[in-house]
């Protein structure tokens, strides 16, 4: 079986599954799932640039995504003038202030040659620098966040269409990897691994506490939608029609009372149906835009170089190629795929919650959908994450529905039954392991594994 | 004088003790994790799972000793069930490495394939103790809390400071203790410590000489999983017991681990203290300290605390960052990276 039917058959079988999670559970569900799905492939796309590419062992998804998430936040909530009124000018002094600390350390760093005096210096530098920022930051960000704690206490954003949240999701999460690039690329490959872990978590711990910026664990809700609010959708003419025109046979030879009863009934339903459809559309379209430029990336000669450095950096090097500064252009490449699918989350959300940034579901099984899927293979990326993550929410009904079968014979309050159903959606993870493990033995290139013409010359 | 005294106390009490305690934790975690780095040549990210695992065993036998109205007098009975636990992680611990690791390494893989195994075994084992025993905080502590109480302390020295020092810091410090040393004797001076130095040092010229790796590979295995079951079950009692938590503790066990110079074991020592007491030192508010020892019009007004405690995990970070920045092979010269 080659890889173009391979590729047909596994999306026919993820278009099956998905048929049966409609039909059987709801179609509202299924959609949720396949928005859900659109997202996570996109991320794993962003990891498949980085690991498929080159080999750039990022582990710090999660924190990508998350500032995806802030950017949403900070592009789609309008901006809160008490709060700028408070604390403003000394947040804007504090932040020149940091600005100027780093600045100036970076130039002692370079100037002055190694030894006691740098050491002194730059320290002397950063210290007084901390002290200076957090005079003036330290009343700014009390005074911000006694603003109406309640509902605002923090800055607010700048109130622009939460679509241009996606970009700037990928730009902020572009600044990230280009800071943390410049540290830790060049490392071994799972040292950069420990200190993307550890830079991920930074991120959330930041996210949870500083208040002033997204409000901290109390998160921020009724974030703007770039799509119809159902309850606009269930007033407006045009859409009460289309409901009708689409349910005319169930509606025909109905009284009018019953009738009027069906229709509003089906008015509500369709109405969310159709935002989720929405969401699907802007989803689906930025995964094909994105899906498009990452197979024309790899087939195109810088795609090839990429591959070279992975397979053998030495050789690379010696042909002339900056493998420090490729690395560090792929890690901004997918760090930004990664935000925008962060921001894309967060809109769908319609609320920025750090608490709920998990390394398990935001790094890992995303590093799943990629190794089984098929690393270095765009769409092989895209089919992990449709597949994992369907299986991933299904595990769970799946998994009590076996469970309630195989263990019916207990009787309804046998306390080992009660445990195991209650305990049934932890499997979701033993089995995700367990099929990474399995796919990396049995199956290393995945289900659509990479693609290159030498490989298809040596075999 | 007494304010001096007052302030040594404070100070003991808030971030001295602490910082031995903790610090003692994570030595045995980052020596886990350094000693598998050294021979296997990964970094195991299952580490903090297989903590987990251990100390859930240690827990689900202590509730039964607990049941069956076993208890080990002042001491906490998990002391008892700990034996136990650490035979069934070890068996744990060997399983993982016939039936994930054992294929990479005769195919000679690169470490990040290790590293991507590991991270499917942590998935499995983190699966299996949400399993069992759910996923929330669990206490387990039991027998006599205090060595010495704060009340009693402040009573017998008159001090207006008191000074507290749990059972489970004591066992802490003493049993990390003994279990260091008898590691450096059995490094040193037996023969499958000195083979396991060797294979660390040198595999190929290890193999020459007729050590067999899979003996090596073993014994390393069951080090460490007998030492992250006992700083599992330590941190544990010190705090509680919660699966997310040991997860997250693999930050800080990886800092300790390269601060002090990966692969080495003294520096996984080191590393250990260093990171809980730049934690602890960077995320403790000073006031207090302050006011006893400053003219009382110097006394500072806020709480002269540099990080909020919300970034301990932040700081190990940091810690890392600097490390790799200044002097990327750690304290003690460890493997070049």
């Amino acid at each position: 079986m080659n890889n173009v039917q391979r590729s047909v058959l596994s999306f026919a079988l993820i278009a099956c599954l998905l048929l049966i999670v409609g039909l059987f559970q709801s179609w509202s569900l299924m959609l949720s799932i396949l928005n859900l799905c659109l997202i996570s492939s996109v991320m794993a796309l962003g990891v498949n640039i980085q690991w498929g590419y080159a080999g750039l062992f990022n582990v710090g998804t999660m924190g990508f995504a998350a500032l995806g998430g802030v950017a949403a936040v900070l592009v789609s909530k309008g901006p809160v003038p008490e709060a700028w009124a408070v604390g403003g000018w000394n947040l804007i002094i504090a932040a020149f202030l940091f600005m100027l600390t780093v600045t100036l350390a970076i130039i002692t760093y370079r100037r002055i040659k190694r030894g006691t005096l740098r050491l002194l210096v730059l320290s002397g530098t950063i210290i007084l620098g901390i002290f200076a920022t957090r005079y003036f930051s330290d009343p700014a960000i009390a005074d911000i966040e006694a603003v109406n704690p309640a509902l605002t206490g923090y800055l607010g954003g700048i109130g622009l269409p939460i679509l241009f949240s996606w970009i700037v999701g990928g730009v902020f999460a572009a600044g990230a990897a280009w800071v943390i690039g410049k540290i830790a690329l060049g490392l071994r490959s799972d040292y950069l691994a420990i200190a993307t872990l550890g830079i991920s978590e930074i991120i959330i711990a930041i996210l949870k506490n500083e208040d002033w910026l997204t409000r901290g664990v109390k998160n921020v809700a009724g974030l703007p939608r770039p799509v119809p609010y159902e309850i606009d959708l269930q007033k407006s003419d045009w859409f009460i029609n289309l409901t009708e025109w689409l349910n005319s046979n169930s509606l025909y030879g109905l009284s009018s009372i019953e009738r009027a009863d069906l229709l509003s009934s089906s008015v509500t339903e369709f109405s969310g149906i159709y935002v989720k459809l929405c969401y699907t559309g802007l989803f689906a379209a930025v995964l094909v835009i994105i899906l498009t430029m990452s197979v024309m990336a790899l087939n195109s000669p810088w795609g090839r170089m990429m591959r070279a450095i992975r397979d053998n950096e030495t050789s690379a090097a010696a042909m002339g190629k900056n493998i420090t500064g490729r690395h560090l252009q792929v890690f901004i490449i997918g760090s930004a795929v990664i935000g925008i699918a962060g921001a894309m989350l967060t809109t769908l959300d319609g609320q920025l919650t750090p608490g709920t940034y998990n390394p398990l579901r935001f790094t890992f099984l995303i590093w799943v959908m990629v190794i089984v899927g098929g690393s270095g293979n765009n769409l092989g990326s895209v089919l992990g994450g449709f597949l994992i993550w369907l299986t991933w929410i299904e595990a769970e009904p799946v998994g009590v529905w076996l469970i309630d079968g195989a263990t019916g014979w207990l009787g309804g309050t046998n306390p080992i039954r009660l445990h195991l159903m209650d305990a049934a959606q932890h499997m979701r993870l033993f089995m995700m392991g367990l099929v990474l493990l399995i796919v990396m033995r049995f199956n290393p290139g995945g289900i659509l594994p990479e693609v290159t013409k030498v490989g298809k010359l040596s075999n | 004088m007494t304010d001096i005294m007052n302030a040594t106390v404070l100070l003991s009490n808030f971030v001295i003790i602490p910082v031995l305690a903790y610090g003692s934790q994570l030595a045995l975690g980052a020596l886990g994790v350094t000693l598998v780095y050294g021979i296997l040549r990964f970094a195991n990210f299952a580490h903090g799972d297989l903590m987990a695992f251990g100390t859930m065993i240690t827990i689900l036998v202590t509730w039964w000793l607990q049941s069956i109205g076993v208890s080990f007098g002042p001491l906490p009975t998990a002391l008892l069930a700990l034996p136990v636990a650490i035979v069934f992680t070890i068996a744990m611990a060997l399983f993982t490495d016939r039936a994930v690791y054992r294929f990479y390494r005769r195919k000679r893989s690169t470490p990040a394939i290790f590293v991507i195994a590991s991270i499917g075994v942590m998935f499995v084992l983190n699966g299996i103790v949400r399993f069992i025993i759910g996923p929330n905080d669990q206490q387990f502590a039991d027998g006599e809390r205090f060595i010495i109480k704060a009340r009693s302390f402040k009573h017998m020295t008159g001090l207006n400071e008191g000074l507290a020092f749990k059972v489970s810091q004591g066992l802490t410090i003493g049993i990390v203790f003994v279990l260091v040393i008898s590691l450096f004797w059995f490094l040193q001076n037996t023969r499958t410590g000195k083979a396991m130095r060797a294979y660390s040092d040198n595999e190929d010229l290890a193999l020459l000489s007729g050590i067999d790796p899979e003996k090596v590979v073993m014994v390393t295995w069951i080090i460490t999983a007998a030492l992250a079951t006992i700083a599992g079950t330590l941190y544990g009692l010190d705090k509680s017991f919660k699966p997310f938590t040991y997860f997250q503790l693999l930050l800080p066990f990886f800092a300790a681990a390269i601060v002090g110079g990966i692969g080495k074991p003294v520096g996984a020592i080191i590393g250990g203290f260093v990171v809980a007491f730049s934690e602890i030192s960077i995320t403790y508010a000073y006031k207090k300290f302050l006011k006893y020892l400053v003219p009382e019009n110097w006394a500072p007004e806020g709480l002269v605390q540099f990080l909020s405690t919300d970034y301990k995990f932040a700081v190990s970070f940091l810690i890392l960052v600097l490390v790799l920045l200044i002097r990327p092979m750690g304290i003690l010269k460890g493997r070049v990276i």
